[in-house]
């Protein structure tokens, strides 16, 4: 279980980029939200509207150009070296690639092994024992028969499986998932979303889930941001707002959604 | 024209990645496209969709080989045609869209030299394609797609995904082709733009007649865009219907658990389904129907003998205890 859940906020963060030739990109813009403890809450947009760098700022691998990231008490664009790494301790991230995001030279159990050393400092023996059981916990069974596997040996699917069973190692207490199905076949998205809403409700802990796909929002979580341009144009209760939707935006990306089954 | 545009009977490719390992890829495919339809073909990854398009557009490479099988276009046998006679059929039929307007286009080459290069590499006797013409030709072309001329000046890296795949489309028209080969034209566009790329490409199917072949793992974009969907599981068709009858209902199993993974956002309870397990090992030759293993309805005969797709419902399916069932309510009908 995560030591303690804590509130993370955004308060009116900024942030923009120099590019070469466009000048200054401001790829965040004044957006303040919460994520209370156990929350489980959406951020939507199509590319470009700033979800993923939102993703890094909430980590801390960016930096806002003004305004704050807290966790807590902590104060997370003000981290370095090892204030960020006891802060990862607490906040994990998904990513949306899982072919990108494992080492292909590494085992499975390597891979899930390292934050329970890193993070946790156990022994070589319940690192073992930590390992078949986030392996059970994320449906990778039999254990033993995973953990000695490299990823080109497995599915994307079963890929995005270690990749969360890595972040849930530590026991943190937000997860931010950034596309974590897009990559995905549709036929194994939802079992892969019932994992994630499964775990979030078994240890409590918050999620931030990052996505474009309103269908898999709403499964997913219960709170929602609408990103448009950098700027939060919607925020609500999800369903509430994927069925009233009130901003143009909004309805332009459900509408977008290839649906033939809706009404 | 009496008959199909494009008839495949008997298609069979396997991947020969190494020495002694064979990827059954596509399996015993029959297909007809008949001309001026829009036809969609869904599966997961890996299924052999994709191979099936390069095999009927004739763009396989090694390691994959078309083993068996015909291919009739417009009559002609383009299964084992190459060099000079193969290029003809192409210039004169039919071409393929990439799913990555990226990998499609030259990095180092402007829009402009594209054009350029399809318009004088198929050049018939007689055209002179100057700069002046390629231009001319390739605005028009570009203003088909909804770009604006001064796209032609541009590289690809300055263009956003959905102005790629416009350029890519773009190109395919530019032979005016009859059939048209669409391999995952919007998969890595966000769903805004991947809606306008769709409205574009189905616009651009009812205004010029061609026949397109729409190849995606989305089922959703498959059933808003095409007449017809074919579904295709471990390199076999398992399904054939027209795309309305899918909503309403599928005859294969497959299918409508693939249909189950699909659900409306806005809805009061939303469900999602995922169909566990995942699809065989294409390099094993295992008997019976390839689904078995995540199939809630596998009987005894499913494991011993791979079903033919038989005609059921207004199209076809490939699936043993459906067709039984069919029989018997028909025959309770009588």
């Amino acid at each position: 279980m995560p030591a303690e859940v804590k509130p993370l906020t955004l308060d009116h963060v900024t942030k923009t980029f120099r590019t070469r030739g466009r000048g200054r990109v401001t790829a965040v813009d004044d957006v303040s939200f919460t994520i209370e403890p156990g929350a489980a809450v959406a951020l939507v947009g199509a590319s470009g509207s700033g979800k993923s760098t939102i993703a890094g700022l909430v980590t801390g691998a960016q930096r806002p150009t003004a305004g704050t990231v807290t966790y807590g008490d902590t104060v997370v664009d003000r981290l370095r070296a090892g204030g960020l790494r006891r802060y990862h301790h607490d906040v994990q991230i998904v990513f949306q690639d899982p072919y990108g995001a494992l080492n292909p030279l590494h085992t499975v159990g390597y891979t899930i092994a390292r934050p329970c050393r890193n993070f946790l400092g156990m022994s070589a023996r319940e690192t073992d024992q930590r390992v078949r059981q986030l392996l059970e916990q994320v449906g990778l069974t039999p254990a033993a028969q995973f953990a000695p596997k490299l990823p080109h040996q497995l599915s994307g699917g079963q890929r995005q499986r270690v990749v969360i069973a890595r972040a849930l190692a530590c026991n943190p207490g937000l997860v931010v998932a950034d596309e974590p199905v897009s990559m995905l076949d549709v036929s194994l998205r939802a079992g892969v979303l019932r994992l994630l809403a499964d775990l979030r409700e078994s240890r409590g802990l918050s999620l931030l889930y990052i996505t474009h796909d309103l269908l898999s929002a709403r499964v997913v979580t219960d709170q929602i941001l609408v990103l448009h341009d950098g700027r939060v144009v919607e925020s609500g209760g999800t369903k509430q707002v994927l069925q009233h939707p009130t901003d143009p935006y909004t309805v332009r990306l459900l509408d977008a959604i290839p649906n033939p089954f809706a009404a | 024209m009496s008959g199909p545009l494009l008839s495949a009977r008997s298609v069979d490719v396997v991947y020969e990645p190494a020495r002694g390992l064979r990827i059954w890829s596509v399996r015993d495919v029959d297909l007809d496209l008949a001309e001026g339809e829009f036809v969609g073909l869904v599966g997961e990854s890996g299924c052999g969709k994709s191979t099936l398009g390069y095999a009927l557009t004739r763009m396989l490479r090694p390691p994959a080989r078309l083993t068996g099988g015909r291919i009739e276009f417009a009559g002609v046998d383009i299964a084992y045609l190459s060099g000079e006679q193969l290029r003809q059929q192409r210039r004169d039929g039919f071409a393929l869209v990439l799913q990555s307007g990226m990998n499609a286009l030259n990095p180092v080459r402007c829009v402009e030299h594209h054009f350029g290069d399809v318009l004088r590499a198929h050049a018939r006797a007689g055209e002179n394609w100057s700069r002046a013409k390629v231009r001319q030709r390739g605005a028009d072309l570009l203003d088909k797609v909804k770009l604006p001329s001064d796209v032609l000046r541009r590289y690809p890296h300055e263009l956003s995904g959905g102005m790629r795949q416009r350029v890519a489309i773009a190109l395919a028209l530019a032979l005016q082709p009859r059939l048209i080969v669409f391999d995952e034209p919007t998969t890595a566009l966000d769903v805004v733009v991947q809606r306008a790329v769709m409205e574009t490409i189905q616009e651009l199917q009812r205004a010029n007649g061609f026949t397109a072949l729409l190849i995606s793992h989305d089922l959703g974009v498959v059933l808003e865009a095409t007449d017809r969907v074919l579904v295709m599981y471990a390199g076999r068709i398992v399904e054939d219907q027209p795309a309305g009858d899918l909503l309403t209902g599928a005859h294969h199993p497959y299918t409508e658990a693939l249909l189950r993974c699909y659900a409306d956002p806005r809805a009061d309870e939303v469900t999602l389904g995922g169909i566990a397990g995942s699809p065989p090992d294409l390099s094993l030759d295992e008997p019976g129907c390839p689904f078995t293993p995540r199939c809630p309805e596998a009987e005894d005969v499913c494991r011993q003998l791979d079903p033919p797709l038989e005609p059921l419902g207004r199209g076809a399916a490939a699936c043993h205890v459906r067709a039984r069932l069919a029989t018997k309510g028909a025959a309770h009908a009588g």
